[in-house]
């Protein structure tokens, strides 16, 4: 966008009151709604049709192996759903899992990102290192972990002493997840986090000493206020992602022992019980909370969205 | 410029690729019309369904031309990506490997035809096991052509046991004896919260003289299913349960028992081989017994697996499609396929085959439990009734067994329905 505004107009400064440049902006908006139509038609076919199709389907009894029996329901999916005990467990899980790991990735992202802004020496060694667990395919990692944690296959039950699997207790199987969570976005967060200490200048710094403040202080009242943009867009992301939580419990525990996301819970309904009419309203159900906890976040917060200029 | 001679060389590169994939689109779909029959199955390392394909595409000498396409290796995975494209009325999917529990499923749903009487005629007539084509079967209709077949067994340590135990009871009672002593002692069972764990809890309720669901596919759990949960709870919290009891599936009963810790492993009839190329040491005190029996003087009624062969209704040409299905499954393949990949066959009279017997010399026993088996509840909403049990039997230690038919009566009603959520 930036470099086609540049090509199109450079408008001077005292050109702009006559009423020839006002056309010339008039037809530059045009060309501009132009250019933007085919995308917006394309985002249109597949976003807001999927959206619009799963409401539609979650007013249905919909069930992929009963063709015959697609009738109108009205709202009694959304009240099998809310009334269902999976369903509430599975929002729990859900949110053990984003509060829990992102606080902790916020906490490690930090140090991390602190350590990789003061590193003298080694720098580009030390980011590619930070980025390895990030790098590494999620799916892989989380067989990875299966194994580590299953007795006789893997070590760390030898290690700590364990008796019996801890990927077969609920609240052994939700750490795991979230340990496994951890260590694959903590790097994430730490680059998110990083970029924002290059907001900190260090004249701001060299003040703060000056008048007296302490490490701590300067970490409370200079750095962390200064980068606090950068610390929101990153736990939004994290938070929006983290809900969605899917890949790591699919192949840690498959959703067994009541570890079920939210998107695990859609998952079953739409392709292993083929029931669209069940499904949908779970999926909406999920979409409606991830735009709450934006809109939550950049109303509340300030929170600079994607796109939005907070530069000025 | 050279920026501008970059962008130059992507697009055209890019046109080019685009162009590269519309001419494989073409030549791709042109070879899936004419008289091509496309075979949609896992993959069998040992390579018989190839030879199958490629054996029966010479001898219709022409009339059509078996083309296989590998599903997931799981049967999950496998019935995912073939309900999708069944439920998209997808053309290009002629014969499909199925599993024994989908084809009421997909009978139900309309994407299956039911088989030909001519077709019928033959698959009845070669000696099928009656079991198998029970599986086959959806409201006295036969839809699919039952290719191959699989049992479990039990197998056992004869170094450590002199004689295989008869019933449950006894076996935990040894496992447990065994433990005391010191010596390896587990029994490795599938535990984990998956299909295995309905498998053993059907087999368990049949070889008690009960069933899951009725002729009709209506629920018929009564004290049975207490029966069978108390089994499989007793054995989860003796000290003759693997640790990984609840995560156990077939492979890693397989390995644990190929450690060494285990005296009685349940499982299927690749543990054989496997535990001769792994462990031969341990493959010479390996031997096997029929499935242990709940009560002494009933034999046990094992749940029967395999795949049949099933014909998309939505293929643009069903009848050289059974055709080529029936090539497929007849005698020559399924022995092939037997040795070769370690899928026992539906033709009974296989079994007597001196070359099958070679590689299967527990033919015998496999054939016994066949003969006695039991199927998985015939529904269509099998795959939710399957997810209620063992849900209602996960982790195996915390079953509380007087609960376990009220449960089960109340949420299998709704999984036949497909009301609710599935677990």
């Amino acid at each position: 966008m930036a470099a086609g505004t540049d090509v199109l107009s450079p408008p001077a400064p005292a050109r702009r009151r006559r009423p020839k440049a006002t056309r010339r902006r008039r037809d530059e908006r045009r060309l501009a709604f132009l250019l933007c139509a085919p995308a917006v038609v394309v985002m249109l076919a597949v976003t807001a049709y999927p959206i619009l199709y799963a409401v539609w389907l979650s007013l249905r009894r919909a069930d992929l192996r009963f063709p015959t029996q697609s009738v109108f329901v009205g709202l009694t999916n959304y009240t099998t759903v809310l009334r269902s005990g999976l369903w509430w467990q599975a929002v729990a899980n859900t949110l053990i899992i984003t509060v829990v790991s992102v606080a902790i990735e916020l906490v490690f992202g930090m140090v991390i990102a602190l350590v990789m802004h003061r590193a003298l020496v080694g720098r580009a060694a030390v980011r590619t290192a930070v980025l390895i667990p990030y790098g590494i395919i999620t799916v892989v990692a989380a067989f990875s972990w299966r194994f580590a944690w299953t007795p006789s296959l893997g070590y760390l039950p030898r290690w700590l002493h364990l008796n019996g699997d801890p990927l077969t207790a609920h609240a052994s199987s939700l750490a795991i997840i979230i340990l496994a969570e951890v260590w694959k976005t903590t790097p994430f967060m730490s680059l998110l986090l990083l970029a924002g200490l290059a907001l900190v200048s260090n004249e701001l710094l060299e003040a703060a000493r000056v008048d007296g403040a302490g490490a701590w202080q300067r970490f409370t009242h200079v750095i962390v206020p200064v980068m606090k943009p950068a610390i929101l867009v990153a736990v939004l992301f994290r938070i929006m992602d983290a809900f969605r939580i899917f890949d790591n419990i699919f192949i840690l525990t498959q959703g067994s022992n009541s570890t079920q996301s939210v998107s695990i819970l859609g998952y079953d309904q739409l392709f292993v019980g083929l029931n669209l009419g069940i499904g949908s309203p779970v999926s909406l159900l999920i979409f409606v909370i991830i735009a709450i906890i934006g809109f939550g976040f950049i109303k509340g917060f300030g929170a600079a969205a994607p796109g939005m200029d907070t530069g000025r | 410029m050279p920026e501008r001679r970059t962008t130059g060389v992507v697009a055209r590169l890019a046109m080019s690729l685009l162009l590269v994939t519309i001419t494989v689109g073409c030549a791709s779909s042109q070879a899936a019309t004419g008289n091509t029959v496309t075979f949609y199955i896992f993959n069998e390392p040992g390579g018989s369904f190839q030879r199958a394909a490629d054996t029966c595409t010479q001898a219709a000498q022409g009339r059509y031309h078996i083309q296989l396409a590998l599903l997931p290796s799981g049967a999950d995975g496998q019935r995912q990506q073939l309900v999708r494209r069944l439920a998209a009325h997808d053309p290009s999917i002629d014969i499909m490997g199925m599993d024994v529990v989908w084809a009421p499923e997909f009978a139900e749903a309309g994407w299956i035809r039911a088989v030909p009487d001519d077709i019928k005629v033959q698959v009845t007539r070669d000696g099928t096991l009656p079991a198998a084509l029970k599986t086959a079967t959806w409201k006295k209709t036969l839809y699919a052509l039952p290719y191959n077949t699989n049992t479990q067994l039990l197998w056992y340590r004869k170094d450590l046991v002199a004689a295989p135990p008869a019933t449950w009871d006894q076996m935990i009672s040894e496992a447990v004896a065994l433990r005391q002593q010191g010596k390896p002692g587990l029994i490795e069972v599938e535990g984990a919260q998956y299909e295995g764990l309905t498998v053993w809890f059907n087999s368990l309720v049949a070889s008690t003289g009960g069933r899951i669901l009725d002729d009709d596919g209506n629920v018929a759990v009564d004290g049975t299913s207490r029966q069978a949960a108390d089994i499989i709870r007793r054995l989860a919290t003796s000290p003759a349960a693997d640790p990984s009891l609840s995560n156990t599936m077939e492979d890693q009963a397989r390995l644990a028992f190929e450690s060494g810790k285990a005296a009685f492993e349940l499982n299927y009839p690749f543990v054989y081989p496997s535990a001769q190329k792994d462990v031969p040491a341990l493959a010479r005190v390996m031997a096997w017994a029929p499935w242990p029996a709940v009560n002494p003087n009933t034999p046990s009624h094992v749940t029967i697996g395999g795949i049949n062969l099933g014909v998309s209704s939505y293929s643009r040409h069903p009848d050289i499609a059974f055709q080529a299905a029936a090539c497929l499954r007849d005698a020559d393949n399924q022995k092939y396929a037997a040795i070769k990949g370690g899928l026992p066959p539906t033709i009974a009279s296989l079994y007597r085959d001196p070359a099958l017997r070679q590689s299967y010399p527990f033919a015998d026993a496999i054939l016994q439990s066949l003969r006695d088996a039991s199927t998985r509840p015939l529904t269509p909403a099998y795959t939710n009734v399957s997810l209620e049990i063992q849900s209602a039997l996960s982790p195996p230690s915390h079953i509380d067994p007087p609960k376990v038919p009220s449960r089960l009566d109340t949420t299998l009603r709704d999984a036949i329905a497909s009301r609710g959520l599935v677990p």
